[in-house]
């Protein structure tokens, strides 16, 4: 019987467990959880705080999930130590626990950049857990002024979430645009006009340089009076175990097509590795959770020896605010298609014959048939395009592959 | 297992298998009240281009990747069907961002909406399937 060990409980770790569940009904797997919770659903913190769900809807796996897939769990202990030759993970406390496979799902953790008097700020979080978002809950009431410094995907769904439940919310970011790494400027500024319109002020181009008793003091000379200070910069891939353990990183966990790091019987999944994106052909982090299942079911598959493999990773994001939905997919690169009014937009980019990628605001109906020429590079002259610019739709694609798809079992 | 299969040499463009849906799945008892003045949402969709017409809905994929995808887990495989947790869905779309057949759309109450075989309403059998005029619709083994 082998012995999976799962360092992580996100999204990563459950496609892992699934994974080799799927192949190997009887090895045990233990999963390593630094959190001391069930596995939940992290991106929904902003929705919780919002009232939209709450602590039960929110698990991502239902309640009997470890015990259906006879998996133990380490709950509320970090795994400090990886010895690849002993085959052996070392838990806080001192347990080591041996492995014939192991996976490192171990995720991402905020960055925030060392400012001047961040110390000195009482109300303080990030917010990346469960824990932030209980610690922000605290610190929130009707009179509250909040500073949000970063205006991604993280900052952004906080503003969100706690609007109704604070005074005033000013986002900063040294970008020059909001969701800066998922949409370009025009599509940016008609997220922003929305968010300005929900009530929360941006200062763009423009970060705290001094935190100094409940004034943030901003590069551009500006002052920010504040109560609660969210950081929401960035994250960073958590490598360190492997790196000591000597594996390969980049910036985050270099992986192979099975997801296999560059040491024996050790994969890893999820945000804290770096993959190709087919659409630029660049290594990178791709932080996103469909992509953390997808590479930790594929581990799973692999360490329990079956053979599952990820060729087609890209970027790829879906997010609303106050009911605007945006979506990306690829690279915003080569020949631009676009359709535009006040609230709605989409552009398609291609280069070299094959649809390399999208932006969509507004009307975002059927986008995976999109996604899905981007995911599978098929050549856009095998496809009815001008059809295609109109609207997603499959009689672009022609009788055979109607046939197929709709005919048949996929 | 059974899934919904589509001829399009068949189909004559119709639309029944629309109204059929949305009815279904509207929990009204009568048709009228459940359609009359209202612009329906159903999980089937025809397409016509040309002289070319087929209705779309949920393939229920093998390996479907919008259960893959799911940010909340309220997508999951119930004995093959690509089923939708209403309460657990925060309607993130990133099911829309990923279908490859377009067969998702947002719902009506923030949560997303798909075919699931009718099997969560009293039709019991998928009713696009029930009242297609010209079987250019079926619900078999393949």
């Amino acid at each position: 019987m082998k012995n999976y060990v799962i360092i992580g409980n996100g999204a990563a770790a459950v496609g892992a467990v699934e994974g080799i569940r799927s192949v190997d009904a009887e090895g045990s797997i233990t999963v390593i959880s630094a959190e001391n919770r069930h596995v939940y659903a992290r991106p929904l913190i902003s929705y919780l705080l919002e009232g939209k769900t709450d602590l039960k809807r929110m698990l991502y796996r239902p309640e009997d999930f470890y015990s259906k897939n006879g998996v133990r769990v380490i709950f509320g202990k970090k795994a400090e130590k990886i010895d690849p030759a002993e085959k052996t993970v070392t838990v806080e406390g001192g347990e080591k626990i041996r492995y014939d496979s192991l996976c490192a799902a171990t995720g991402s953790s905020p960055f925030t950049p060392p400012t001047e008097g961040l110390d000195t700020v009482e109300k303080r979080c990030c917010f990346m857990t469960l824990d932030d978002a209980e610690r922000l809950e605290k610190f929130l009431d009707p009179s509250a002024n909040v500073l949000i410094i970063g205006a991604g995907l993280i900052g952004l769904k906080c503003a969100e979430g706690i609007i109704g439940r604070c005074a005033e919310i000013t986002v900063c970011d040294l970008a020059p645009r909001v969701l800066s790494s998922i949409l370009d400027f025009d599509c940016a500024k008609i997220m922003q006009n929305k968010l300005e319109k929900m009530g929360i002020k941006f200062l763009l181009d423009d970060t705290a340089v001094k935190f100094e008793g409940g004034k943030a003091l901003m590069k551009s000379g500006k002052t920010v009076d504040f109560d609660v200070l969210v950081t929401a910069v960035g994250v960073r891939p958590n490598v360190s175990l492997i790196k000591e353990a000597g594996g390969e990183v980049g910036r985050g966990i270099a992986v192979d097509e099975k997801m296999r790091t560059t040491l024996e019987d050790i994969y890893a999944a999820g945000d804290c590795t770096e993959s190709t994106d087919i659409t630029s052909g660049q290594k990178k982090v791709m932080a996103i959770m469909p992509l953390a299942y997808i590479q930790g079911h594929c581990a799973g598959v692999n360490m329990a020896g079956g053979d599952e493999r990820i060729d087609n990773a890209l970027p790829m994001n879906s997010i609303g605010f106050g009911g605007l939905h945006c979506m990306s997919a690829g690279s915003p690169d080569g020949e631009l298609f676009e359709e535009k009014n006040e609230t709605s937009i989409k552009r398609l980019f291609v280069k070299n014959g094959l649809l390399t990628g999208f932006m969509l605001i507004g009307n975002c109906d059927r986008a995976g048939i999109y996604t899905s020429l981007i995911r599978n590079k098929t050549p856009l002259d095998s496809v009815d395009f001008e059809l295609l610019k109109k609207a997603p739709a499959l009689a672009a694609f022609g009788r055979e592959y109607r046939g197929e798809k709709l005919g048949g079992a996929v | 297992m059974k899934r919904v299969y589509v001829n399009e040499k068949w189909c004559l463009g119709c639309h029944l298998c629309e109204y059929n849906c949305a009815f279904a799945n509207s929990g009204e008892s009568s048709m009228v009240k459940a359609l009359r003045k209202k612009a329906i949402r159903p999980n089937i969709v025809v397409e016509q281009d040309g002289d070319v017409n087929f209705a779309v809905s949920c393939r229920h994929c093998r390996d479907p990747i919008c259960v893959k995808s799911c940010i909340s887990g309220a997508l999951s495989l119930k004995d093959g069907v690509a089923t939708i947790d209403h309460d657990k869905c925060v309607g993130c779309l990133t099911c829309v961002l990923v279908c490859p057949y377009g067969c998702i759309r947002e719902g009506e109450n923030g949560a997303v909406q798909k075919c699931q075989l009718c099997l969560d309403n009293t039709v019991g059998e998928p009713a696009c399937v029930k009242g297609c005029p010209n079987r250019a619709i079926v619900f078999e083994e393949r």
